[in-house]
């Protein structure tokens, strides 16, 4: 493991992802992804009472397909990282809480996924764990009651606005070699644009998406050509054409291999306004997907850029202007090991 | 000249501008036929029940706002405000799907932290804000 240019983390001996598992609501379910879950709930409540606790359930159900399919007992795992949107990060720690494992609890608002992975690789490189859980959460109705207005509440949203993903991702990072490689992280710096609508985070989080791609480039010495698909969290419609702009000011063209998971989860005519949001947005279509078609060849190497605004409803209303961040791992396709599964 | 140059005034180009005449539109039909639907109410209740005019209207209010309460429990309310906008906003509808989606958003955490404690949330301040008008107004009509 080892340190290039500023922001780049480079892990030379082998980390991989053992296995990754993604538990979905209804409508990602109906998504043009919906085949590669592994839980698909037929409603928002996901058999629980409240969506607190549906959320909750989500995580716990992503968690444990994710260790079942690694073969590996919570027991074995030296680490478990998570974070999600809830103040205090309640469903992380909640699960946390049901798990024999050592936790460190993270908030990268949406980009919590590669944050939690990145650092998870760093500690499984550095021998500080042999095997560490990531996991992270999203749910759109307690996100919205949390962070907007009451779900039933008639307001008419533009048509910037994103729309909060419901489902949990976790993957397991250990040593022993695995279908996915975890090549580097590059770990994004707070950038704020300056803008100040909730409703329109994909242009506040755009520029730090390209700050931490640009960076990724000049860091490694690479350029677009050298990924199959660089792919960022939830800049949705409007960001993530904004993003692919800043990124040819700087002379970087990645349209021929740009993709946004905020728009490739739903279909254009499923009503979420600009595209998908929130933690689960990136971590279930790279868990859920973005893995497959690694291990089934149709990808060698993936850029996963997450992106989070760091949204404060209190700084919002005392007009402070919305921080955001990204942090981008690349995912490499391993060389194929013949007992595991996907 | 270029996002990088100035990405506050550069980005406006890539932020799609509401469709203002469309929506417009939308909130005049969509409000206008809330009050015809209120006003026919009021007077075809004042035909069958024989009431005077000023409870006749009550009357109408509270069955609209019973109507927007129920829309609102069903989960229909919003999709409505989604395509009338302001128009949803017309009449006490506004005010009951504001107070109802916050009880039921709340009901989780029990009915009086929750339900009662949440319930003016979002209302809270058109309720202030009325009294304060209505209070100001009358205040004006004793002067006057």
């Amino acid at each position: 493991m080892r340190r290039t240019g500023k922001q780049t983390w480079v892990f030379d001996e082998g980390v991989y992802i053992q296995a990754a598992a993604a538990a979905v609501g209804p409508l990602e379910a109906d998504g043009p992804l919906g085949r590669y879950f592994d839980v698909c709930h037929r409603d928002l409540y996901c058999g629980e009472k409240t969506w607190e606790l549906a959320e909750r359930r989500l995580m716990r159900e992503a968690v444990a397909h994710c260790l079942q399919k690694a073969g590996v007992s919570a027991e074995e795992v030296d680490l478990f990282l998570a974070g999600d949107l809830l103040n205090q990060s309640a469903t992380s720690n909640y699960v946390a809480r049901e798990l024999p494992i050592p936790f460190l609890c993270l908030f990268g608002a949406c980009s919590t996924s590669m944050q939690t992975l990145a650092a998870a690789a760093a500690l499984v490189a550095g021998g500080l764990a042999d095997r560490a859980l990531v996991a992270t959460s999203s749910h759109n109705a307690t996100a919205e009651r949390q962070f907007r207005y009451p779900t039933e509440l008639g307001v008419q949203k533009p048509k910037t606005a994103t729309f909060t993903v419901t489902g949990a991702g976790a993957a397991l990072v250990g040593r022993t070699p695995g279908r996915w490689r975890l090549r580097a992280a590059t770990i994004g710096k707070v950038i704020d644009a300056g803008l100040k609508n909730p409703l329109d985070m994909g242009a506040a989080m755009a520029p730090a998406a390209a700050d931490t791609i640009e960076q990724h480039f000049r860091d490694l010495g690479t350029s677009p050509d050298d990924y199959d698909l660089i792919v960022t969290g939830d800049l949705s419609r409007v960001g993530s054409v904004i993003a692919r702009e800043l990124l040819a000011e700087a002379g970087f063209d990645v349209s021929d291999v740009y993709n946004d998971c905020g728009l490739m989860i739903y279909r254009p005519d499923q009503d979420v306004f600009a595209g998908g949001s929130g933690c689960a947005c990136s971590a279930v279509v790279t868990y859920g997907y973005l893995l497959k078609t690694l291990s089934e060849g149709t990808f060698r190497r993936l850029l996963v850029v997450a992106t989070g605004a760091l949204l404060s409803q209190t700084m919002v209303q005392q007009k402070q202007s919305i921080p955001a961040i990204a942090h981008g791992v690349v995912i490499e396709a391993a060389e194929p090991e013949p007992h595991s599964s996907p | 000249m270029g996002l990088r140059t100035d990405y506050l005034r550069e980005v406006k180009a890539f932020q799609p501008s509401p469709p203002y005449a469309a929506n417009a539109a939308k909130a005049f039909l969509a409000g206008g036929a809330l009050c015809a639907l209120a006003q026919w109410l009021a007077e075809w209740h004042g035909r069958l029940v024989v009431a005077s005019p000023l409870a006749a209207q009550l009357w109408a209010a509270a069955v609209m706002a019973g109507l927007a309460i129920a829309l609102t429990a069903v989960g229909k309310y919003d999709d409505f405000s989604q395509f009338a906008g302001a128009g949803a906003t017309m009449l006490i509808t506004g005010l009951a799907n504001a107070l109802a989606s916050a009880a039921i958003e709340h009901r989780s955490e029990g009915w009086t932290a929750g339900v009662a404690g949440q319930m003016l949330k979002v209302g809270g301040a058109a309720i202030i804000y009325g009294i304060i008008a209505a209070y100001a107004l009358g205040l004006c009509w004793l002067w006057l």
